[in-house]
Formats: C-alpha cells, structure tokens, sequence
C-alpha cells in the first residue's frame, strides 16, 4: 500500500516542481528571444531547439547516469526534476512567445503612436492581452508533463508508473492495478484543465 | 515591436551583447573544466565514435527507429482520420484518455498485461501498438482543427458552383485543410520519433536501445549518449526543415 502512496506522491511532486521550474526557465528563454540583441536570440534559440529535438528519455538517461560521472552528484529525484524542468522550458518557451507574437503588430504600433514608451506598452497593452493567450497552451503543456513524469520511473524514480508494475508483480491484478494508476492521471489531468479554465476566466 | 533602432539604443546592444559573450563564453569554459576534470574530454573516449564498425551500429539502430516511428505514423493517421471523421462521444473519450495516460503506461500493458491473456506481440508491435494508439488521439485532434479551420463560405462557395459534395470536399476543404495542417504535423512527426526511444524500455534496439548496449559494452557512458543525443537533434532538425521548405513552396503555388 505504501508503494501506492509513494509512487502517486512522486508523480505529484514531480509534476508540480518540474512545472515551476520549467515557467522559470522557459521565462527566461522566452525573454532571450524577444530581446532585440541578436546573440541573446540566438541563444533563446538554440535552446529551444537543442533541447525539443531529443527525447526526454535521452535526457534522463544523460543526466541520471552520466552527471556522476563528470562529479556532479545529486539525489536521484532532483536529478530527473532537473531533466524534465529544463526540458519542458524549451516548450514553454516558445508557448511564450507565440503568446507575445499572437497580439496584433497594430495594437504594439498604435501604444507607440499614443506614445507609450517600450516598457509602458509592454506592460499595458502586449503583456496582459497576451497572457490570457498563453493560459491554454501552458495548460496543455502540464498535462504533457504530467506524462513526461512516467518516464523518469524508467530511471529509477519510483514515480505512479513504476509503482504499477512494481505492485503488480506481487499482486498479478494487471487490469485492476493498471486501469488504477491510468485513473490518477487522468483526475490530475482534469485538474489541471479545471485550474487553467478558472485562470482563462480571471484574465479575461 | 519595436522601432528602428537609433545611435543610443545601438551602443546599448552592442555593450550587452559584449557582457552576454563572456558570460557565455565563462559558461562553455566552465562546464568543459568540469568535462575534463573526470577524464571525459580525453581523446581515447571520444576515439571510437570515429570508426565505421561504432557507427555502422548506431545508424542502424537509427534505421530501426525510422522504421518504427513511419509504421505508427502511418497507423496513427489512419486512426486519426477514423477518429475525425465520427465525432461522436466515445471518439471524444478516447482523445481525452489518450492525451492524459502516459505511452509508457500503455507499453507497460503490452509487457506485463496483455501476455497473460495470451496476447504475446513481437518486440516491434509491443512499441508500435501503444505509440500509434496514442498519437492517434493526437492526429484526430489535428485533422479536426484543419477542416475546422477552413471558412464554411469556402465549402458554401464551391456548392454554389455547383459543385458536387466529394469533390467539395476533396478540392475546396482538404488543400486548405492541409496547409494549415502542415506545422502541426511536423511537431507529430518529431514527436513521434522520439516517442519511438522508449523502444529502451521494450528492448527493441532503436536509436537509444542501441546506444545502451554500446555503452554497456565499452564503458563510455557520457560519450555515447551525446552522440546519440545529436544523431536525434540533427534527424529532427533536418525534418522541420524539410516541412518548412515544402511549406514555402505550397504556399507559393497557392497564389
């Protein structure tokens, strides 16, 4: 019964820090691409691109197995978080921009012609019409973190998934145990959807 | 965005870019020293990933996962379009448990489950099947939004030319449909091939399955994988670039 416990806690716990890692870092990246110094987007960029076109599992399995061994060693837990937050952010990332980009070219012209400086229209006319944008697009990128999350128990972290298959070769209840743990995360993905339907709401 | 920029905002950029330069350049040095501090960056590690016998092996567990992600790309469309095509609530159903259960969940039932009740698949298909019942989801949800996407006046227009219902269809809606399909596609496309890396989890010796072996057997753990790592990025890449030059080159013929 413990396992159970465990393993969805782990899920939890790795979804919810992973996810607020990611928003950091994928701010940040976000940030690095719209910034009109062309190094700095050029890094914004080949984040983004290095880090999407490799899977995840390749990811964790550079970091949990590889890191010890060029001397930085970190619990196995923080290790897959780091994995998956860096990995996410380049999601979110661009989740982020296409927010910023997605606000009419004529509504950042008409701010400058009412004379509002680049930060004032910023932050008065381009950052709230595009955050209620990003609510939906961010929301399904928890979701597919949430998932994501499944892989780290490849690795080791005894996350929902791994916790299944560990409790059904004691238990030989495969329908049971599996259609179970599917059900978890389905009612976190509802969670999900519901938080981000009652954020859409308060922005707009 | 932004204005063009004057002589002020110019000197700006060029200070931060200097700063932003070192920083980054203190970074790349940093983590190098780090690399070389465990013997990493010693030319013996990396020696191997010269020779044609190491690489003969990679590529050809590459081969094995292109096979792999085209045979549940083209199930998962076929799926997609049956799908798309009959809204109705158990498609819907499907789509929303399919977009929340993790793919590794599903090839656990391949593994564990489904032997039990005597369903024991090759190697192949126990990656296959669980992929491209996923991606499915994914692409019914595409097609939807790309016919969505196509103004009903399109559709009403061409009836008003008399035009009969198929061929509306199949020459007003679906060309349209397509182009606004294309980017998304492509995001499948890539995502499908590195779904196809948990072939590590089934043993069936893709890319990454590959590269385990490889590294179980000559003990270079970081080298291997960031080979492997930058086959994927530059397969990937190359596919995103292709899709943007066929997009180009329809969006020019569309005019």
């Amino acid at each position: 019964m413990s396992l159970v416990v465990e393993g969805f806690l782990n899920t939890v716990a790795l979804t919810l820090l992973s996810f607020a890692g990611a928003l950091a870092v994928g701010l940040v990246v976000a940030v690095l691409r719209i910034v009109p110094v062309p190094l700095l987007q050029g890094v914004g960029a080949v984040y983004v691109e290095v880090w999407r076109n490799i899977p995840l599992l390749a990811w964790l399995v550079l970091f949990v197995f590889g890191l010890p061994e060029v001397g930085v060693k970190m619990p196995l837990f923080w290790t897959a978080f780091t994995a998956i937050a860096l990995y996410e952010a380049a999601f979110v990332a661009e989740a982020l921009r296409s927010g910023v980009s997605s606000v009419a070219a004529g509504q950042g012209e008409a701010a400058r012609a009412l004379g509002l400086s680049f930060r004032q229209s910023l932050r008065h006319v381009i950052l709230p019409q595009a955050g209620r944008r990003v609510v939906q697009p961010l929301a399904n990128i928890a979701i597919a973190l949430t998932m994501a999350t499944a892989l780290a128990g490849v690795v080791g972290v005894v996350d929902m998934t791994r916790a299944a298959q560990r409790i059904n070769l004691e238990l030989a209840q495969p329908l049971l145990v599996f259609t179970g743990a599917g059900l978890c995360y389905l009612v976190m993905a509802a969670g999900i959807g519901f938080g981000a339907r009652v954020l859409e709401r308060r922005l707009a | 965005m932004f204005d063009a920029p004057g002589p002020r905002f110019r000197r700006r950029v060029f200070w931060v870019s200097v700063v932003s330069a070192l920083v980054l350049a203190g970074l790349v040095a940093l983590g190098l020293r780090q690399f070389a501090a465990g013997g990493q960056l010693d030319p013996v590690r990396w020696r191997p990933y010269l020779t044609w016998p190491v690489w003969r092996y990679l590529l050809g567990g590459l081969w094995s996962t292109v096979v792999a992600a085209c045979a549940t790309g083209v199930l998962a469309m076929v799926g997609g379009l049956l799908l798309a095509l009959r809204p109705n609530r158990f498609t819907r159903a499907y789509a929303e448990v399919m977009r929340t259960v993790p793919v590794l969940l599903l090839v656990y039932v391949m593994l564990f489950v489904l032997p039990s009740f005597g369903l024991n698949l090759p190697l192949f298909w126990k990656l296959v099947v669980p992929l491209a019942l996923s991606h499915a989801a994914s692409y019914a949800v595409i097609f939807r939004a790309g016919v969505d996407s196509v103004d009903p006046g399109q559709r009403e227009a061409g009836l008003s030319l008399g035009m009969p219902d198929g061929a509306v269809t199949r020459f007003v809606v679906l060309p349209q449909a397509v182009r606004h399909m294309t980017p998304l596609l492509v995001t499948q496309a890539v995502s499908l091939l590195k779904d196809t890396s948990l072939g590590y989890v089934v043993s069936y010796t893709e890319l990454l399955f590959n590269g385990r072996v490889l590294a179980n057997y000559n003990g270079l753990l970081i080298q291997t994988f960031i080979v492997v790592a930058f086959i994927y990025l530059v397969v990937n890449l190359a596919l995103s670039r292709m899709a943007h030059r066929l997009e180009a080159g329809r969006a020019r013929t569309a005019r």
